[in-house]
């Protein structure tokens, strides 16, 4: 069986690339790929559900309070990093050093925000399960802002008092707290907390959790706005020609995105992602420790002290991205969180910790599909042209759009 | 067993639609499609089943002990956790109650498996169990299978969806 398919190959090649070039040029697309267009359209993307484990998330006083914690750099151990040191307003709320840079180094990418409410897990690996959990993990981490529980909730007393107050319950009493206490501080840190009672210190870790639950409340209202995809998709599945709107080369890299090179089997619905994790052979950076991806993530979301099993978490409800995960399996080894595609081009360089520089590089490795440093790629050397991957790199282009703040385009607009 | 010589005929009946393809040189989109699944992985040998093997059932199971039957809340959609409920009747068509069913599957043609762990949660008597934590992460040929463990022997269910 496989040696006649293989004979047949030859011709499948010519074939393909004959029909590949009368088509390129044109707009015509069959039912199925049209119904694939409207899968991948901004359009198609679902009212954003309720997180039933943050009551404040759809609250307005609590977004602005987030919004404003956000901004803040007295949220770090050198008062000099606010998560908007990492994320960017102009640059699509991403940094654009290849690892995110806060009071130390760290060993990943800083993800962007943009739909990550949309998204089950947070980070590379996933070892988060709610935006809220997320925040939490930077602001404790010593590379990052580098500071501790304690230290942040003296600053909510000493500077938001009254608008923690009004979205949450009234602040603990701090004044027997030591300004800096944590248990994942330094070691000073460490043996403060250890002293604490366990009264004070679910006081502390409470008002901890309601901070990044109020800069959760304003990070789920980032959302990506329309590209000139999602118009060229608006135009063909409604009869009109799409020219005008993207050209014959992006045209041609849309159509080997969801043909030929695969990509739509990742990179699927209006946000490019299938929200999962795949080995996908990406090189580990030199000189940075050889981590595990998902692996060690899966494993870390179900025992992370934020997770929606948590006290901390308000749902009342089962957790069935919990119940249901894998875990310890081997596939997930130096697997990665699919990120989204939209507004790609802006925020080189690529991958979880900035290993690839351009999209040119990008599309090379995905061509040429190495063996991965550990476990198994999933991908398999494509067999493009130097010519098809310049029209994919052009196609990814066109998904630049806004990024779109409480529905209207953030400030400052991102090119 | 029935599966393969499907499959064997199915492969057949693309040769021939490929090779007139080539010699004629027709040009359509579809066609181009044709040609692109077959460019896809080979390594797995896998080959999407005739149509007719498609949907929520009734399927035999490979030893056929069984038949079960799928049935969705709503029609099954990709990145969705979704919950299914399945039917199982034995040979003389009584309903089986109390086994074990054991859920897997995946993508032949890509290699992977279901993203999530999907799993009993509920026995509704009549032979049927709510499955939950059904998940599947892009379009295209998935294969779902329960495994129905019963009175010491165990017989597999596939389906075929369509995503
Ligand atoms: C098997 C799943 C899979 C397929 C198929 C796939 N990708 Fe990816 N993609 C990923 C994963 C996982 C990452 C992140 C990998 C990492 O960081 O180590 C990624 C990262 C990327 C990035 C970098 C984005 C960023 O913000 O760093 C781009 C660009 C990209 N993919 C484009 C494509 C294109 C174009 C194709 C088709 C040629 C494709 N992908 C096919 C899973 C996939
Ligand atoms: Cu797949």
């Amino acid at each position: 069986m496989t040696s006649k398919l293989f004979l047949f190959t030859p011709g499948l090649v010519v074939l393909s690339a004959i029909t590949g070039f009368a088509l390129s040029n044109s707009n015509q697309w069959s039912e199925a790929e049209l119904a694939t267009l409207q899968s991948l359209s901004l359009s198609e993307l679902e009212p954003l559900a309720v997180d039933p484990t943050n009551a404040a998330a759809d609250d307005t006083r609590a977004a602005a309070l987030g919004e404003k914690l956000f901004f803040d750099a007295r949220l770090s151990a050198n008062g000099a990093v606010a998560r908007a040191t990492c994320h960017q307003r102009d640059k699509a709320f991403r940094d654009s050093i290849p690892l995110g840079r806060g009071v130390g180094k760290t060993a990943k990418r800083t993800m962007p925000i943009a739909a990550t409410a949309r998204a089950p897990f947070l980070f590379w690996d996933g070892r988060k399960d709610s935006q809220w959990a997320q925040a939490l993990g930077p602001l404790e981490s010593a590379v990052e802002h580098g500071g501790t529980r304690a230290q942040y909730a003296h600053a909510i007393a000493d500077h938001y008092r009254t608008e923690y107050e009004s979205v949450f319950e009234p602040l603990p009493d701090l004044s027997a707290v030591p300004s800096s206490a944590g248990p994942a501080g330094n070691e000073a840190a460490v043996a403060a907390w250890t002293r604490l009672s366990n009264v004070q210190r679910i006081a502390v870790t409470r008002v901890f959790v309601n901070i990044g639950k109020a800069i959760a409340a304003y990070e789920r209202r980032i959302e990506f706005g329309p590209s000139r995809f999602d118009q060229y998709v608006a135009a063909v599945t409604s009869g009109q020609p799409g020219h005008g709107i993207l050209s014959g080369e992006e045209i041609a890299g849309l159509r080997l995105f969801i043909g030929r090179a695969n990509c739509t089997q990742c990179h699927n619905g209006p946000l490019f992602t299938n929200n999962e994790f795949h080995n996908t052979g990406v090189p580990p950076r030199p000189g940075m420790p050889t981590d595990d991806g998902r692996l060690s993530g899966a494993t870390a979301v179900l025992h992370d002290e934020f997770s929606c099993r948590s006290q901390w978490s308000d749902s009342r409800e089962r957790c069935p991205e919990l119940e249901f995960l894998v875990s310890r399996d081997h596939a997930l080894n130096r697997a990665y969180k699919v990120p989204s595609l939209r507004n790609v081009a802006e925020r080189a360089p690529y991958m979880d910790a900035g290993q690839v520089a351009t999209l040119a590089a990008v599309l090379d490795h995905y061509n040429r599909a190495p063996a991965a440093a550990a476990g198994h790629s999933e991908l398999w050397p494509l067999g493009l042209k130097a010519r098809d991957l310049h029209q994919i790199e052009a196609f990814l282009r066109t998904l630049n759009g806004p990024i779109v703040v409480n529905g209207h385009n953030s400030t400052e607009a991102v090119r | 067993m029935t599966n393969t010589k499907h499959t064997n005929r199915l492969q057949l009946g693309s040769g021939i639609v490929v090779f007139l393809l080539a010699a004629t040189m027709v040009s359509a989109a579809d066609h181009r499609n044709l040609a692109a699944t077959m460019m896809f992985r080979g390594s797995s040998g896998a080959k999407k089943p005739a149509a007719s093997e498609f949907g929520l059932g009734p399927r035999i199971s490979a030893s056929g002990r069984y038949v079960a039957t799928l049935a969705a809340e709503r029609q099954l959609r990709p990145r969705q956790m979704q919950t299914v409920r399945v039917t199982v009747i034995d040979g003389s068509g009584q309903p089986v109650d109390g086994a074990t069913l054991t859920i897997n599957g995946g993508m032949p043609q890509h290699g992977h498996g279901l993203p999530t762990r999907p799993r009993v949660t509920r026995s509704l008597g009549g032979g049927t169990y709510e499955i939950e934590g059904v998940r599947f992460n892009m379009g295209g040929w998935w294969e779902f299978k329960i495994a129905v463990s019963f009175e010491g022997d165990t017989d597999i269910v596939t389906f075929n969806l369509g995503l």
